[in-house]
């Protein structure tokens, strides 16, 4: 038998192979997917691509106008500059996530549809979910504390003051409601 | 577009991560909250080879007082920093100057200590980084080593780490009784860069100015220390007209520099118009003046 004599390196071997598959586990919307995906894969084309949630949308690509915003593990983040094996093991909700079921919208939902909150309606997705957590971290806002909280999303039709609008009233009925 | 193709690696500690970079060799680079990193391979400005995630080490997203230090390990959220009653209450200017980084949903995933290693000439951290004097730890596969945020950033972008170090913390000195802190900044829109801005802090005894520290972004290749400023100050019983002549001398000394330079800094938002230097200079006076003014008040020691 021949020894081999192995370079002793202080990590094991590495694979610098860019097209290898690293399985990650992520939930979206409460359900549990097992992927293998490549290290540049971005979430945003997990979502729309592997898993056919179409709802998340991709503009800029560069985190500026937040169309991709999704939730993960509870905060909004931009899933075009987040790589899908950075939200391994964690808990993803899009906007396929937020009506309660099929048939009932959520109170934000329901406020941006009443108010006109939206128009082409591209912009729509990341800005319910914005809402949401804003609304969560502050059940009463003011109109300046809306208009700067949704400042991190952009509406290329440029209907703010209808989103603040309904971010206002579902805050109202989410008071009612509670 | 989407991200060129490098081979993936998750740093198991920041030990492993350390001796990944080393492996892997100068086309390597790590990933942290990825709010610079990523929108920069998307627009492919960056192309490396492999990167080597710090992301799950544990154990590395520490917020905690460590003496009269407070130190901010690298994977310690933007959003963590600002919303700890530790960071604001002990190192005011850097709470202060956090909350203007970008947007909430940036914030949840870009890392303090990831601002201040990509040293971008127009960011927050890094300048409240210089003006507090913060400690950098650099880690490595031989070992670790300190180096002061003076001697931190070099250049556009550029730092005195080497490529295969991690900057694994950044330490922060509390501030004492008689210290007023606070940072100013001017941005064309809510969550932007800044046009230029200013962090502060200054300590007061006795009616007197008996330590003051002036950092300003959005002037230079990096973060600038204010010396001239400081010097006009140091001593002094502070009244309008001597911070007024301190604003005035802290853009005094720096070399105006041409539009492409400034260019460079306004990353990740190509499309954004890049306000000339004389611009900047003059917006950045105004904001050291904003900044002295506040911290002052906050020391106690205006009348
Ligand atoms: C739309 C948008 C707006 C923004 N606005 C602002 C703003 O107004 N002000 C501002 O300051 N920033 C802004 N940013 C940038 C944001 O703050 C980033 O989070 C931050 O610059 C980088 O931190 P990160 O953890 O995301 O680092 P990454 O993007 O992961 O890394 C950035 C660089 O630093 C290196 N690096 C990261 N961590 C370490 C470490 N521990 N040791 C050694 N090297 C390291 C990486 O290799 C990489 O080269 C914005 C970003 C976006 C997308
Ligand atoms: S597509 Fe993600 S922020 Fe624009
Ligand atoms: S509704 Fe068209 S982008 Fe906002």
């Amino acid at each position: 038998m021949t020894a081999t004599h192995e370079p002793a390196t202080g990590v094991d071997e590495i694979d610098t192979d860019p097209a290898a598959l690293h399985p990650i586990t992520i939930t979206v919307n409460g359900t549990t997917h097992r992927l293998a995906v490549e290290g540049r894969r971005l979430l945003v084309d997990v979502l729309r691509q592997d898993l056919r949630l179409t709802g998340t949308h991709t503009g800029c690509d560069q985190g500026v106008c937040g169309v991709c915003t999704v939730r993960l593990d509870g905060a909004t983040v931009r899933s075009c500059i987040t790589l899908a094996v950075q939200a391994d093991g964690a808990d993803v909700r899009t906007i396929e996530g937020v009506a309660p079921d099929t048939r009932t919208l959520h109170p934000v939902q329901q406020a941006f549809w009443e108010k006109q909150g939206l128009q082409c309606g591209f912009c729509t997705p990341g800005m319910v979910l914005r809402v949401q957590e804003i609304l969560e971290q502050n059940p009463c806002p003011t109109r300046a504390q809306v208009r700067e909280g949704i400042s991190s999303n952009l509406c290329r039709c440029t209907g703010y003051q209808f989103i603040v609008d309904a971010a206002v009233e579902a805050a109202e009925r989410m008071a009612e409601g509670s | 577009m989407k991200p060129p193709p490098f081979s993936y690696h998750r740093g198991r500690t920041v030990e492993h991560a350390a001796e990944l970079l080393r492996e892997l060799g100068p086309s390597a680079r790590l990933l942290a909250g990825g709010q610079s990193l990523l929108p920069m391979l998307n627009l492919r400005l960056a192309e490396p080879a492999h990167l080597v995630d710090l992301g799950s080490a544990p154990g590395l997203d520490a917020i905690r007082r460590d003496g009269d230090l407070l130190v901010v390990g690298a994977t310690a959220r933007q959003a963590a920093v600002e919303n700890s009653a530790d960071v604001r209450s002990l190192v005011p200017l850097l709470a202060e100057a956090v909350e203007h980084v970008a947007h909430p949903p940036i914030r949840h995933r870009g890392t303090v200590v990831g601002s201040i290693a990509h040293a971008s000439a127009v960011a927050e951290l890094p300048c409240a980084a210089l003006a507090l004097d913060a400690q950098l730890t650099l880690l490595s596969a031989d070992g670790v080593r300190t180096v002061g945020a003076e001697d931190f950033f070099t250049g556009a972008f550029t730092t005195s780490a080497r490529a295969d170090e991690i900057v694994a913390q950044v330490a922060f000195p509390v501030t004492g009784p008689g210290t007023g802190q606070a940072w100013s900044e001017f941005s064309l829109r809510r969550g932007n860069f800044p046009v230029a801005g200013a962090g502060v802090s200054i300590t007061v005894a006795d009616g007197e100015i008996v330590d003051v520290a002036i950092a300003i972004c959005g002037v230079s290749d990096r973060p600038v220390r204010a010396r001239a400023a400081e010097a006009a100050l140091l001593g002094s019983r502070p009244d309008p007209e001597t911070v007024a002549a301190a604003a005035a001398a802290s853009v005094a000394e720096l070399t105006p520099r041409g539009a492409g330079d400034l260019a460079a800094h306004i990353l990740p938002v190509v499309a954004a118009p890049v306000p000339a230097w004389g611009y900047r200079a003059s917006v950045a006076k105004s904001q050291v003046r904003r900044a002295v003014t506040t911290a002052l008040t906050r020391a106690g020691g205006v009348r």
